[in-house]
């Protein structure tokens, strides 16, 4: 009898490591795998394809003798929640012991590697290409076309980045891929190196992933020869949410200050020490090696709706019944996602709210529920999908002080180089600090009675809303990078759809503020 | 040549013939020295051949570096908007009670559990699912 449990971060957050120590004491065999995704049900404890979860210790016994009737879920592979994804990017995820090489071997490892280098540099982008993969850490950019663009520059020198800088909150798909299923992810890296023509690969993983560093270490000691010529290195991050924008990661790698830096150049033609680079998220990356294997590029351009082709790792997060990690093809609705799939709220009450795409993105409102999961849908609601976190809130949740929340992160976090989001943070807590308590009385300097321009009765709360408005598009526009540019997405969706949370009692004020200023 | 200068120099050294290599080294200097303080940069610009004002812009940037060593013990809790809509804010002040000047108590935005926060960090081990009694006990064992 194998009994199976994860050895995930979030699975041994939640007492996984104990558990499997347990039942290595009663004299079973103990397998530490991937995660199934299923997180409510961690730690999740699989004997002969079934499952238990969530299990404590005191419930080891029982399960030893096959019973435990009220939390067991049956066949793990059957539940709703698995049989309903269309896993490709997560196909190993809860099958595999991560760091072994011949379980990943055995689960169709190296193919797509092996086939790369058979069909050579510039089929392998074509298929990268055909297959409509686009870049999944937000941006969207089709990575057939960034590969095109630094396979054409001549260079002894380039380099793939892998970008696992994962620090939107309610995210944590390329944490289960670093930690569950670590060589596709270097696999990925190493086809890219081969499409290229580079041979050195950076994975820059943030310092709040231990287990993913740790793991990866470990995979690519095991790996070293299979990998060869290409060479592939784990740098830590330091705590600097920016560095996950391209161009401050490069910064960072070089050992300096994560600045964003302006572009042009693209890092495709100059990157990393100047030389043409591909950056990718883990999630592009790690979809790579099944688009290289036999059909795989046909087989991934298939799914998907209009421009978004193939499959989304979508991370269920926040105040929500059934949390976890959701692979499907792109065109599921907001309503399948959170009322379907996740089951609505934890806590039970109604679903206030929903930000998609981590703390850049929108606060979405109940009524826009029937959006579909696709790039160009997103966005034309002034909405973003980001790296596919969704983070559900309760009718508890107090809209004013997320999008301050917002404001004040984006003030921690910025980098400092351009004054939009530098100041305009800053600022940007103020205002809706000042919102929130009704305007503000003339200042001292206002008062003097030089000053006969300004205004003797300080400032109405709708005078500071269309300053918000205006500092949200200034931002908007005139930031460097998405830190500062989209931080106005959740402030102003967070505005627009629940007033009420920033003027109690007001909100036909504010509506026609807003509406002012539209037009 | 001091003791410190000597223990940074092999640091610089284990780090030779890598690309990029002050963001580790700066990584392995904290872990072994506490913090990174102003003789440390000096010493780091003197060993790498850059200017003091090159590594302290370099250890101002970044959360994770500290000019100051904090002998205490630190348990980082996650406040990020996926824990904020599990409840992290409501036991802020317990938590806050039970480290009291015993233990360091952080924010750091997101720890990558936001399906199961509210969570918290203590060396390289996590906790998940967090209420009030839990996170006391998570802080309170804190070494």
């Amino acid at each position: 009898m194998i009994v199976r449990i994860s050895d995930d971060a979030l699975a041994r957050a939640l007492g996984a490591d104990e558990l499997a120590e347990a039942f290595a004491k009663k004299g079973l065999e103990v397998e530490r795998t991937s995660s199934w995704g299923m997180h409510w049900l961690e730690p999740l404890v699989e004997v002969n394809g079934l499952g238990w979860g969530p299990v404590t210790a005191d419930r080891v016994d029982e399960i030893c003798g096959g019973k435990a009737d009220d939390i067991c879920i049956g066949p793990i592979a059957a539940h709703p929640f698995i049989a309903g994804q269309q896993r490709l990017t997560f196909a190993r995820a809860g099958k595999t012991r991560p760091t072994s090489l011949d379980d990943y071997e055995a689960t169709g490892g190296w193919a797509g590697l092996r086939r790369a280098r058979q069909i050579g540099g510039a089929q392998i982008v074509d298929e990268v290409t055909a297959s409509g993969l686009r870049g999944r850490g937000g941006a969207g950019f089709p990575a057939g076309i960034k590969w095109k663009t630094v396979a054409n520059i001549p260079g002894p020198q380039k380099y793939i980045v892998c970008n696992a800088d994962e620090g939107d909150s309610g995210t944590f798909a390329d944490r289960m891929v670093m930690e569950g299923d670590p060589y596709a992810l270097i696999e990925g890296m190493a086809i890219a190196g081969e499409a290229v023509g580079a041979d050195q690969g950076y994975i820059y993983v943030r310092s709040e992933y231990p287990d993913a560093i740790r793991k990866l270490n470990e995979a690519l000691a095991l790996c070293k020869a299979l990998i060869a010529p290409f060479r592939c290195e784990v740098r830590v991050g330091a705590g600097a949410y920016v560095c996950g924008e391209e161009t401050s990661l490069l910064n960072s790698l070089e050992g300096k200050r994560g600045e964003v830096r302006a572009k042009p150049p693209l890092p495709a033609i100059e990157g990393l020490f100047g030389k043409p680079t591909v950056v990718n998220n883990v999630l592009t990356l790690a979809a790579v090696p099944h688009i290289l294997a036999e059909g795989g590029s046909a087989q991934y351009g298939a799914l998907g709706i209009e421009r978004s082709k193939g499959t989304m790792p979508i991370q269920l997060a926040g105040n929500i019944k059934h949390g976890g990690l959701y692979e499907t093809a792109f065109g599921v609705t907001l309503r399948e996602l959170i009322h379907d799939i996740g089951g609505g709220t934890e806590s039970g009450r109604p679903v206030k709210a929903v930000q998609v795409g981590g703390p850049l993105g929108t606060y979405l409102h109940p009524d826009q529920f029937d959006i579909k999961f696709d790039y160009e849908a997103y966005t034309a609601a002034d909405a973003l999908i980001g790296h596919g976190g969704i983070v559900v809130f309760d009718d508890t949740a107090d809209m004013g002080h997320m999008a301050r929340f917002a404001m004040e992160f984006c003030a921690a976090e910025s980098c400092g180089k351009c004054t939009p989001c530098r100041i305009g943070a800053v600022r940007g807590v103020e205002i809706i600090d000042r919102i929130r308590a009704g305007g503000r009385a003339a200042d001292a300097v206002e008062s003097q009675p030089v000053m006969h321009n300004a205004s003797k009765s300080g400032r109405l709360p709708e005078q500071e809303i269309a300053l918000l408005t205006d500092l949200c598009e200034t931002m908007k526009f005139g930031s460097l990078c998405a830190l500062g540019g989209f931080t106005p997405f959740p402030v102003m969706s967070a505005l627009r759809n629940w007033p009420e949370d920033f003027m109690p009692g007001h909100e036909g004020a504010v509506q026609r503020v807003l509406d002012r200023n539209e037009t | 040549m001091s003791t410190k200068e000597q223990r940074i120099g092999e640091i610089v050294a284990e780090h030779a013939g890598r690309e990029g290599p002050l963001i580790p080294i700066l990584h392995d200097v904290q872990a072994e020295l506490g913090c990174v303080d102003g003789e440390t940069e000096a010493l780091l610009a003197k060993a790498l051949n850059l200017s003091r004002a090159d590594i302290h812009g370099v250890v101002s940037f970044y959360h994770d570096f500290h000019a100051e060593a904090d002998p205490r013990p630190e348990v980082q809790i996650c406040r990020a908007e996926a824990c904020q809509a599990r409840g992290v804010e409501a036991l802020i002040a317990s938590a806050e009670k039970a480290a009291g000047e015993r233990v360091k108590l952080t924010t750091v935005y997101c720890l990558g559990l936001c399906s199961a926060g509210p969570s918290a960090r203590v060396g390289d081990r996590l906790h998940a699912r967090l209420d009030a009694k839990r996170l006391a006990s998570v802080i309170e064992n804190a070494r």
